[in-house]
């Protein structure tokens, strides 16, 4: 994505400082209207959003937006016959909603009483009433009173003509979007983790889908101005889907989500006020993606990282447990703690390389000692550890033999995985049950497993 | 309406892109993927964008080969997202394309003092003005789109033939795939690929909002009339041509009956097409509503049917006397006007007949009934001793089970002589 910037540099020119200024503390009354109506639209969208994405509606959200246009073009031909301009936003507004609500029935028309799925329902209502959409607007084009040239605006959004009175309209939707998710923040919630348990506690599913589907609806057809019908489905789930990755509560997810909502939306209409030549909605929608790219990969919860490094921690302790385990294995066989590298690598298939590599590791931990070149000695330390590894690798082992019926030449690879893991409590119920000794024999010959 | 050379044309490019859309959309509904065609349609549009601003010229390999990169970097983001982040596919599938449409947008927009593709375009098509831009083969002056589209069907045919079975086993059952040696992956990103340049062949002349619509509803459509793989290819294909041909109709035809020039064609393919998914949605021979809603009819009239004559004998049994309409009507809880017919169906057959203002059983519905009822009470008796319950739901499980035993089920029921409430069982009797 950088790298289209670049290209575009050279026809890129920098705003002045003094510009900046302006645009940042709003002093023209344009800036102003755009940026508080777009920040209002973006934490609403983000609100609703979530539980959008945990419902698993993400795309119908999509459909729905493109099924606004026939509703627009038509509101916009009632209102022409009727005499009017055709203009008024509420007007277009309300047959966009009206469409809106008309392509979600649809699609679950089509999954209800098809055999088609979910996607094939949401591509045909997308596209068809899409299309007919467009048919439409030509048609309104040649309406002989009025003009239709600014319904186009609807499908990439055109923000830099927003009024104060369109401001106040996401302003209006913000707050009853806000407030409504308050009221039933709990319902909603249920209704997206488990659907059974909620139906069970008496809401219904039903009445609670229709709900979530009209807040979307009115989100969406108020993005519409803005953002436009293409892309309006990005408002609602990429700051739902980045605050994701922070957290694992609804509650701060929720906030998350219209923060960074918020947040994309102020600085979309700030840069498109300052660069010439840079439409608002997809600047928005970029920026959205942008923080879903940093959330993606920084995120505390569940991010790239975050993971990586949790899973790189957890190969390291069980390479450590692994070594521990083979040299106790080694010294329990000459009884005492000294032991060389050779009598290690036969027991695993591993490399001479990778076995020194990670005795030089316990040696930092301080669990065994380098005595010669060539011998190792376990330290006091190093013993109470293995032994521990070893007693839980060889407690399930002859758990696995008493009890699932596996023969003791095949249960150490299946101990192996388990052994990393086992808590205290569990070791403690396998000890109850199995009467095994301090320090329980091995139910099978030590060497490489096979 | 005036029909011309030119209307000739743009039926032939709109049904050509139609049918190369429709082959790789069919694999795609099949897969449930339907919606990746719809992003990869989306993401097209940087892929040409950045081809421009690289190459500086409308190279259409340059363009081709942007649109491809951007196609298959679309299926593999949408599919690290869905992995990685742990994502529903939907909604991994909205942040890739609305994210790389909106870059598109930006380049386009930035570029657009010295470029001649504008995003109202790349949406809506110009099929209209797609005869204008011609290409000379052999002397003749013939449109670049139906070159375009025309070499884009014929590779999709070929593509589609020579990787039929690949194509086929990894869609129904990857598993199966991979056990034959066929990576499903390979699969994927190979469908992808011919999504893609399915895409930007047809996008340009004829929009991508149509090359959506073929992508995924006459594939829908097609579904909703056969099972058969080739069967749904070769219905998809028809489906998408004759949506073409309709739509350029429906276009230059319709809006003039109400004052009106003439509309968007690329629209109107893609209304044609919605409304061929009606068509087949109600009327479908195999899964239409109306078919349904006719079984069902007939079920209904059947059981019904059955419901009567039962009704007749076990009155008969007890010797008591016959029945009025009125009453049979209330007995089963059926309505009158269906229970009117129903008696008339089974005079007909020769079931029942009318004696005075009561209905009596003929032998031949006599005959039918024992049957019925013997059913009906040795069920009765199964279920007693198999799933024993109270006698009152005993009754109402094997009315309901009475109505589809066949023979042989019938007989392998037992021959008990009594049923569970102590009524005789009858024997069959031969018709």
């Amino acid at each position: 994505m950088t790298g289209g910037h670049s290209l575009s540099d050279a026809s890129l020119t920098l705003p002045s400082l003094e510009q900046c200024i302006r645009v940042l503390t709003l002093e023209d009354y344009n800036t102003r209207v755009v940026v508080l109506g777009v920040m209002a639209l973006g934490a609403a969208a983000g609100l609703i959003g979530t539980f959008l994405l945990l419902r698993k509606r993400a795309l119908t959200a999509d459909a729905l937006s493109h099924a606004t246009l026939p509703g627009i073009a038509i509101a916009f031909m009632v209102m022409v016959a009727m005499g009017g301009e055709g203009k008024s936003l509420v007007g277009l507004l309300i047959g966009a909603f009206v469409f809106g609500c008309i392509g979600i029935l649809l699609i679950l028309a089509i999954r209800h009483t098809t055999r088609l799925k979910d996607d094939a329902a949401i591509g045909i209502v997308l596209s068809v009433l899409f299309g007919l959409g467009l048919c439409l607007l030509r048609i309104a084009s040649e309406f002989p009173s009025g003009s239709a040239s600014g319904l186009g605006g609807f499908i990439f959004g055109k923000a830099a003509s927003m009024v104060a009175s369109d401001a106040l309209v996401m302003a209006g939707v913000a707050v009853v979007v806000l407030v409504a998710t308050c009221m039933l923040c709990k319902e909603l919630t249920l209704l997206c983790f488990d659907e059974e348990f909620s139906s069970v506690q008496g809401w219904s599913v039903l009445l609670l889908d229709i709900v979530l589907m009209s807040l979307v609806t009115v989100v969406t057809v108020v993005a519409l101005q803005s953002v436009g019908l293409v892309l309006a489905v990005a408002m609602l789930i990429i700051p739902a889907a980045s605050a994701k990755y922070w957290t694992r509560r609804i509650t701060s997810m929720l906030i998350a989500a219209a923060i960074i909502g918020c947040l994309s939306g102020w600085l979309g209409a700030v840069v498109s006020a300052l660069v010439p030549r840079m439409p608002t909605g997809p600047i928005i929608v970029l920026l959205c993606g942008f923080w879903f790219v940093i959330s993606f990969i920084f995120g505390s919860n569940d991010g790239l990282l975050v993971r990586q490094f949790l899973r790189w921690s957890l190969n390291k302790r069980i390479a450590r447990q692994h070594i521990l385990r083979a040299v106790w294995e080694v010294c329990e066989q000459h009884t005492d703690s000294e032991f060389g590298v050779h009598e290690v690598v036969r027991l695993r298939s591993w490399h001479t390389r990778t076995v020194k590599r990670l005795l030089r590791k316990s040696v930092a931990k301080g669990y065994v000692a380098r005595k010669s070149p060539t011998t190792w000695r376990m330290t006091e330390k190093g013993r109470v550890e293995a032994r521990r590894v070893a007693r839980n690798h060889r407690l399930w082992e002859i758990y696995l033999i008493n009890y699932a019926d596996i023969a003791p030449t095949h249960v150490d690879r299946d101990a192996d995985m388990i052994e990393h893991v086992l808590g205290p409590e569990l070791v403690e119920k396998l000890e109850k049950l199995l009467v095994a000794g301090d320090e329980p024999k091995s139910p099978h010959p030590i060497g490489a497993s096979g | 309406m005036n029909w011309t050379t030119i209307d000739t044309w743009i039926v032939f490019m709109g049904a050509m892109c139609a049918a190369s859309c429709a082959i790789p959309g069919t694999v795609l509904v099949l897969r449930r993927m339907s919606l990746m065609g719809d992003a990869i349609s989306h993401t097209v549009l940087p892929g040409i964008a950045v081809a421009f601003l690289i190459t500086g010229s409308r190279d259409p390999a340059a363009m081709l080969i942007g649109a491809v990169v951007v196609g298959l970097l679309t299926a593999f983001l949408v599919q690290t997202i869905q992995s990685l982040g742990k994502v529903e596919v939907g909604a991994s599938m909205g942040i890739v394309f609305t994210v790389l449409f909106a870059f598109g947008l930006i380049l386009m927009r930035r570029a657009v003092d010295h470029v001649d593709i504008d995003p109202d375009c790349v949406l809506y098509g110009a099929i209209e003005l797609a005869w204008f831009d011609q290409v000379h083969i052999a002397g003749m002056g013939v449109p670049r789109g139906f070159v375009v589209n025309g070499v884009m069907l014929i590779s999709n045919i070929v593509l589609i033939l020579v990787f039929y079975k690949e194509f086929k086993i990894t869609s129904f059952d990857p598993s199966l795939a991979k056990t034959q040696g066929i990576r499903p992956s390979i699969m994927h990103y190979l469908l992808m690929t011919m999504t893609a340049v399915t895409a930007v062949a047809a996008f340009e002349t004829v929009g991508s909002i149509l090359v959506v619509a073929m992508f995924i509803v006459p594939a829908a459509t097609a579904y909703l009339i056969s099972d058969k793989y080739g069967v749904l290819m070769c219905l998809s294909v028809a489906i998408a041509i004759i949506a073409a041909a309709l739509g350029h109709l429906g276009a230059i035809t319709i809006p003039l009956w109400f004052g009106f020039s003439g509309t968007s064609t690329a629209g109107s393919m893609a209304v044609a097409a919605g409304f061929l998914f009606v068509v087949a949605w109600i009327g479908s021979p195999k899964y239409g509503l109306l078919t349904r809603a006719v079984h069902r009819i007939e079920l209904r009239v059947r059981i019904l049917r059955e419901d009567v004559l039962g009704v007749l004998w076990r009155l008969e049994e007890r010797k008591q006397v016959a029945i009025q309409s009125m009453q049979l009507a209330t007995a089963i809880g059926a309505n009158p006007l269906m229970m009117r017919f129903v008696l008339l169906r089974l005079v007909n057959q020769g079931r029942i007949a009318k004696f005075g203002k009561c209905w009596l059983l003929t032998d031949q519905g006599r005959s039918f009934a024992t049957t019925l009822v013997r059913t009906h009470r040795l069920w009765e008796v199964y279920l007693d001793k198999h799933f024993p319950q109270d006698q009152h739901q005993l009754h109402h499980s094997a009315s309901r089970l009475e109505h589809v035993t066949t023979e042989s089920m019938q007989s392998a029921l037992g021959d008990a002589r009594t049923d569970p409430h102590g009524s005789i069982v009858p024997e069959n009797e031969d018709v």
